[in-house]
C-alpha cells in the first residue's frame, strides 16, 4: 500500500505543477483533473474508499466538468496563451516560492526526526462517515449546507432574467 | 492462487462477454429498428444479416485514421478513450451472478457514479479538441446535459442505498430476494432510467450528436477507429445501463426455476430492447425542455422519492 500511495502523491505532485506551467487553460485542466484523481487514489491508501469516491464524482468528475464547460465557452485561442505569457513574470513566483519552501522545510524536518507516523489504515465504511457527520460534525456540517444554500441563491439571483 | 486465476478469468470473460454483446447489439438494433418501422433493415451479409456487422468493422478498421490539422491532436486522440475506459471499468462492480463478477468493493454505487461521471470527459473533450463550431455546440450541450442528469441519477439511487443499507451492490441484489425494488422504488426506477439514457446520450436524448442541426455533433471530425470508439462506446453504454437497472431495480439474478445467470440476462435483453424501443418511437426533445425538465421535474421527483423512502424505513425500523 505504501508503495502506491507514494506513486500517486508524486503523480498528484507533478500534475498540479504541470497545471501551473500550462499556457493553455484546457490543458492545465486536464492536469488538474489528474491531479484530483491521484488525491482520490491517495484517499483509498489510506482507507477512505468513501471519500475516495466523492473525490472523483465531485471534483473530477462535476466541478472540473464545469471548468471545462466555461473554458470551452471562452474558447480562448493561441493569442490568449501569449497575452498570459506576457502578464506572468518570474517576480510573481517569488512570494509563494517562500511559502512553498516553509511547508518544504517542515517535511524534510518531520522526515528527519522520525516523528511522522504513518496514517492508521482503518477502513472507514460510508456508514462511519454518515455517522460521523450527522453526529460529532453536526454543526460544521449544517453551517457547510447555509453556505452552499446561500450560493445557490446568489447564483439564482445572478441568473434571474429581469422580466421588465 | 486459485481463486486470483479465477476472479482473472471471470473478469476476462465478462470484458470478452461486453465487447461481442455491443456489436451484436448494433445489429440487434438495426434489425429490430427495422420491424418496429415496417422495413426490412441490413439482411444480406449471412443469415438474417448478421455478419453485417463484421462487414462493417473490417471497413472501419480499414478507414484512414485521419486527424484534422486544426485540432488538438493529444486530446483528440485520448478522447475516444476515456469512454472506452470508463464504460468497461464500470462493469468491474457490476454483479452478475452469486460468484461472478470482477470486483466486491464497498462503494460500488458511488464507484459506477463515479465513473459515468468522468465519461463526461470524453464527449466534452472530443467536442473541444475538434476545434469545429458544430463539435464545440455538442461538446457544450454534452457537458451540461450530463451534469445536470448526473445529479438525479446519484439521488434517485440513494433510495435504493437506504433500503439495503450498503453502498455494496451485491448486498443490493441480495436485500432485493423478497421483492424487486421496483415496486417499492418505483420513481427512483424512473428517474433514473430517464438520467441514464441522458448520461449515455442516447437517443432520444442525443441531443451533443443532433444530426438535425449539429451535423454529427461531438464527433464531427471523427474517423475510422477513433469514431468507431464512440460508436461501441455509446452501445457498450446501453449494455451497462441495462445492467446497472437490472440491478439496482429488478433484483439481479433473482428469479424461480432458471439458473441466476439466465436470469440476469434475461432482464438485460429485456431492458436493451426497451432501449431500442423507445428509439424507434419516441422524437427528440428541444434542448431547453431536456434541462428544465430536468431541473424542475426530475429533481423533485428524486427528492421526494428519498424523502419519502427514508420515513417510511425510518417508521417500519422504529415499529420492529
Amino acid at each position: 500500500m505504501a508503495i502506491i500511495f507514494y506513486i500517486s502523491s508524486a503523480v498528484a505532485v507533478l500534475s498540479t505543477v504541470m497545471v501551473i506551467t500550462r499556457m493553455n487553460a484546457v490543458h492545465a485542466l486536464l492536469y488538474l483533473i489528474v491531479s484530483l484523481l491521484s488525491v482520490a487514489v491517495i484517499f483509498f491508501t489510506l482507507g477512505a474508499p468513501f471519500i475516495g469516491a466523492l473525490e472523483v464524482i465531485i471534483y473530477a468528475g462535476a466541478i472540473m466538468v464545469l471548468f471545462v464547460f466555461v473554458m470551452m465557452m471562452l474558447n480562448m485561442g493561441k493569442k490568449a496563451a501569449e497575452l498570459e505569457s506576457s502578464w506572468v513574470n518570474p517576480r510573481m513566483y517569488v512570494g509563494p516560492a517562500i511559502l512553498a519552501a516553509i511547508l518544504g522545510i517542515e517535511l524534510v524536518y518531520m522526515l528527519a526526526s522520525g516523528s511522522n507516523r504513518a496514517a492508521g489504515f482503518e477502513m472507514v465504511g460510508p456508514k462511519a462517515v454518515g455517522i460521523g457527520l450527522y453526529s460529532s460534525y453536526l454543526v460544521g456540517l449544517e453551517l457547510a449546507g447555509m453556505l452552499l444554500l446561500a450560493g445557490l441563491v446568489g447564483a439564482f439571483h445572478l441568473g434571474r432574467r429581469d422580466e421588465d | 492462487m486459485i481463486n486470483l486465476d479465477w476472479s482473472a478469468l471471470t473478469a476476462i470473460g465478462i470484458l470478452l462477454g461486453v465487447f461481442t454483446l455491443a456489436p451484436g447489439l448494433i445489429w440487434l438494433e438495426r434489425r429490430l429498428l427495422a420491424l418496429w418501422q415496417d422495413r426490412y433493415g441490413p439482411n444480406r451479409v449471412g443469415p438474417f444479416g448478421i455478419f453485417q456487422v463484421i462487414a462493417d468493422m473490417i471497413k472501419i478498421f480499414f478507414k484512414e485514421d485521419w486527424i484534422p490539422p486544426f485540432a488538438d491532436k493529444f486530446v483528440f486522440f485520448i478522447a475516444p478513450g476515456i469512454i472506452m475506459l470508463t464504460v468497461l471499468m464500470s462493469f468491474a462492480v457490476i454483479p452478475i451472478a452469486p460468484g461472478i463478477g470482477v470486483m466486491d468493493i464497498n462503494v460500488g454505487v458511488l464507484f459506477f457514479l463515479a465513473m459515468s461521471s468522468l465519461g463526461a470527459y470524453s464527449v466534452v473533450l472530443g467536442g473541444w479538441s475538434s476545434n469545429n463550431k458544430y463539435s464545440l455546440l455538442g461538446g457544450l450541450r454534452a457537458a451540461s446535459q450530463m451534469i445536470s442528469y448526473e445529479v438525479f441519477m446519484g439521488l434517485s439511487l440513494l433510495g435504493v442505498v437506504a433500503m439495503a443499507g450498503s453502498f455494496n451492490l451485491r448486498e443490493i441484489v441480495n436485500a432485493q430476494a423478497g421483492m424487486w425494488n421496483i415496486v417499492p422504488q418505483f420513481f427512483g426506477f424512473v428517474v433514473f432510467t430517464v438520467a441514464g439514457l441522458a448520461e449515455m446520450h442516447r437517443l432520444p436524448f442525443d441531443i451533443p450528436e443532433a444530426e438535425s442541426e449539429l451535423v454529427a455533433g461531438f464527433h464531427s471530425e471523427y474517423s475510422g477507429m477513433k469514431f468507431g470508439m464512440f460508436f461501441v462506446g455509446e452501445y457498450i453504454g446501453i449494455v451497462l445501463i441495462s445492467a446497472v437497472i437490472t440491478t439496482f431495480f429488478l433484483g439481479g439474478w433473482h428469479g424461480p426455476f432458471l439458473p441466476p445467470l439466465v436470469w440476469f440476462f434475461i432482464k438485460l435483453f429485456a431492458f436493451i430492447c426497451f432501449f431500442i424501443l423507445l428509439r424507434a418511437s419516441l422524437p427528440r426533445p428541444r434542448f431547453d425542455q431536456l434541462m428544465s425538465w430536468g431541473w424542475k421535474l426530475m429533481l423533485p421527483l428524486a427528492i421526494l422519492n428519498l424523502v419519502v423512502t427514508g420515513a417510511v424505513l425510518l417508521a417500519v425500523r422504529q415499529g420492529h
